[in-house]
């Protein structure tokens, strides 16, 4: 009696040790996704395909945002809670370029004789440059003002100044003469075009015209979004992979003191990282803004959030991370809001966080913690 | 015009002065009928207090040149109430204890007219709000209906039973309902209008509800078009309005988006909201003759910056049309004294006002037309006013 008392304690204390409960649990709730997955897909095979692509949109204007934080993450351990709304300030700096300067418009002007598809390519090309640029030259202001004096700081000292430079850039923004405090209606730098995708071919679909059934409806926005994006991140991929920068953050990130001893500038790769970084929220910004069309001051804050989550979730420091965990948290939120409600959209995305930091901290790329005191 | 309205406020300046020192000498004064106004012409709504101002203000004066009410003058004393409960009441004590009025118009925000409310029936003072919408302005905590307390315009839940009577009334038979889950008054019109919508034979095939800070409504749309609704009540502000209807256009959704007059702002997204169709409580649009009257008597009176005659909004309206009520009310009643008579009167009256031919329910709110208002081509256009 004793001996099996005993071993039910070490039974009980393996089960605890192990951590089999917490994984059982993760078990069982991703089983019960699964299956919520494949009834909702079995009832409406094409609605589920349109919600997927619904969610692709999403997943792809987070994964922009997601990288700057892992980007910057990655080198200086620092939370850029301002990143946000560095997004906010590009959406709003091509809602300018498109409504008051029309720079969308300007190939179609110079050149008119470009094909039509052509010219609108070169001017949303156009303005995400500009949105790109102004964020990039905007981080690496904050960077110099903010947080470069704060570097040897206790790292919460530059976590609560991020939060102050979120307010600053958010209530700076809301100001009269800077973006006002109204809802601004988006201008989108291309008109809609959509496709019908079906079992006998694709065609376009006439404005007003109903949408047969069983069909998939592509638009060029989504389109534009998916395309754009996997751009940037081939460039990204390329610029720290192949490119003598990229070594430079990579050495950066690994090890500061030691990069500064093999002669790398570590404070300008730093300002690189931020701007790098920025840029690609500034490019999400302006495609947000295109899926979304409204800005207004404190937009970034709920999208900077869930690209937060996304990048925990892929393992915050993990390029590749950042991108898978964007899609799988665009497509949880789309998912949950066709097939549970829509209220719960933001629920599921944040109790992902709470998940990922309870069964595994480092999320689903990220190395183990390499972190030195 | 502008030295009258200086003579008559500058005589209210000079009363408001005399009157405290003897307030008792009210029977001196039995020559005019002294009408309160509550108007929020500080705070955060200034805009709507000047709105409502200037509306009772033409009434007034328009009646005075009749020859006033019963042979009376109307002596307007206006109290700015800042649309918040303390200020209102404040104001409401002083125009009910030192100015002696017996009847009040006001308030604008159903937050400060629900405490006046609270104030006025216990001293038995006659109120009637040109705009206050909430349901607990005209009735109690209780459900009872307050005696002395009236409103010009329609409560919230109306402009649901408007909308699928008009949807119906254009042959459409199944809607779809998008509403804010955490805002009163989106909750309050989408509820009336899958009820009423039902009751008058059409079919509601779906009902999504999201949150205010939501952008992305991919997901809820993609439903919408699945559903083949004809229609998509949309009660929300025109924030919302501009942003789903923009997303519409690429889920492939071809109903027909309708919504209250939460659309009604000049910030409405016209290209997004293209083809739809909104209530309110009036419309300069509307061909009655009426309307039109009223139009040139504000553009005479009013002029904006340019010199240009000013087109009054729906506060203005109601405000003139609650000053009337009120004026037809005590004529009817043919007593300035007797505040119970003049509720009666009032309750039971038929009046035909700038927005629409009133009658008031068992709570005191008008029963009366809505006007529906249709977007298209970039412009916002009077349809028609359906009447409950």
């Amino acid at each position: 009696m004793n001996a099996s008392a005993a071993q039910k304690n070490t039974f009980v204390e393996t089960i605890i040790r192990r951590g089999l409960l917490g994984k059982g649990f993760l078990v069982a709730l991703a089983l019960l996704a699964i299956w919520k997955l494949v009834i909702s897909f079995m009832a409406g095979p094409s609605v589920f395909v349109q919600q997927v692509v619904n969610g692709l949109q999403l997943g792809f204007v987070y994964a922009l945002i997601a990288l700057g934080y892992t980007m910057v993450y990655g080198i200086v351990r620092l939370i850029n809670f301002a990143h946000g709304d560095v997004f906010m300030v590009g959406a709003f700096s091509s809602y300018f370029a498109i409504a008051r300067w029309n720079l969308n418009e300007w190939p179609s002007k110079v050149i008119p004789s470009l094909p039509g598809w052509f010219s609108n390519a070169l001017g949303v090309i156009t303005v995400i440059l500009l949105s790109m640029v102004t964020c990039a030259f905007l981080a690496f202001v904050i960077e110099r003002v903010a947080y470069k004096p704060l570097r040897d700081a206790p790292r919460i000292s530059a976590l609560i100044t991020a939060i102050g430079v979120s307010f600053f850039l958010e209530y700076f923004g809301a100001l009269p003469f800077v973006f006002t405090s109204n809802f601004v209606t988006y201008e989108r730098p291309i008109s809609v075009i959509n496709w019908v995708i079906s079992t006998s071919g694709i065609y376009m679909l006439q404005a007003g015209e109903k949408p047969p059934d069983n069909t998939i409806i592509f638009s060029n926005i989504s389109l534009l979004i998916i395309i754009i994006s996997l751009l940037l991140l081939f460039f990204l991929n390329y610029l720290v992979q192949r490119t003598r920068i990229g070594k430079a953050m990579r050495a950066a990130a690994y090890d500061k003191p030691t990069a500064r001893l093999m002669g790398i500038n570590v404070d300008g790769i730093i300002s690189v990282t931020f701007a790098v970084g920025a840029s690609l929220a500034g490019a999400a910004g302006v495609l947000y803004a295109t899926a979304f069309p409204q800005v207004y001051f404190v937009m970034g804050i709920i999208p900077g959030l869930k690209a937060f989550v996304a990048a925990v979730l892929g393992g915050i420091g993990s390029i590749p991370g950042a991108l898978v965990g964007s899609l799988i948290i665009g497509e949880a939120e789309v998912l949950s809001a066709a097939y549970i409600s829509t209220p719960m959209r933001d629920a599921v995305a944040f109790s992902i966080l709470v998940l990922v930091l309870l069964i595994r901290p480092t999320g689903l790329f990220g190395e183990p913690s390499r972190e030195k005191a | 015009m502008s030295k009258r309205l200086f003579a008559v406020l500058s005589l209210l300046i000079v009363a408001s002065l005399i009157l405290p020192a003897c307030a008792t000498g009210g029977a001196k004064e039995s020559g005019t009928v002294k009408i309160g106004l509550l108007a929020p012409l500080s705070g955060q709504v200034p805009t709507f207090g000047e709105s409502v101002r200037n509306g009772t203000e033409l009434a007034v004066k328009e009646w005075n040149e009749k020859g006033g009410v019963l042979g009376k003058k109307i002596d307007l004393i206006v109290a700015d109430s800042q649309c918040s409960p303390d200020p209102a009441v404040n104001a409401a004590n002083k125009l009910i204890d030192q100015d002696g009025v017996k009847f009040i118009i006001g308030e604008v925000c159903s937050s400060a007219s629900i405490p006046v409310a609270e104030i006025t029936n216990p001293k038995k003072i006659l109120q009637i709000s040109p705009t206050s919408t909430s349901a607990l302005v005209t009735v109690d905590a209780n459900g009872v209906t307050r005696p002395f307390t009236f409103r010009a315009c329609f409560i919230d839940p109306f402009q649901g039973l408007v909308m699928a009577k008009f949807a119906t009334g254009k042959g459409y038979k199944t809607a779809f309902v998008m509403f804010d889950q955490g805002n009163d008054y989106v909750r309050g019109l989408a509820e009336a209008f899958e009820k009423s919508f039902s009751e008058l034979g059409g079919t509601i095939v779906g009902k999504e509800s999201y949150t205010s800070t939501d952008t992305d409504f991919s997901a809820i749309l993609t439903k919408v078009a699945e559903s083949k609704a004809e229609v998509l009540y949309l009660p929300d502000y025109y924030n919302i309005v501009n942003l789903v209807g923009a997303q519409a256009k690429d889920k492939g959704v071809t109903a027909v988006m309708m919504g209250g007059d939460g659309w009604d702002s000049s910030d409405l997204d016209v290209n997004a909201a293209d083809g739809g169709f909104y209530s309110n409580h009036y419309d300069p649009g509307d061909t009655r003759p009426i309307v039109q009257e009223w139009l040139k008597t504000f553009g005479a009176a009013y002029k904006d910056a340019q010199g240009n005659p000013k087109v009054p909004d729906a506060f203005g309206t109601l405000a003139y049309d609650a000053a009337n009520l009120l004026f037809a009310a005590i004529e009817k009643a043919g007593t300035i004294d007797d505040t119970t008579k003049v509720a009666e009167a009032m309750a039971a009256i038929k009046w035909e006002a700038v927005s629409g031919t009133i009658t008031f329910d068992a709570q005191h709110n008008p029963i009366k037309s809505a006007a529906v208002i249709g977007v298209a081509n970039g412009k916002k256009n009077f349809v028609e006013s359906v009447a409950p």
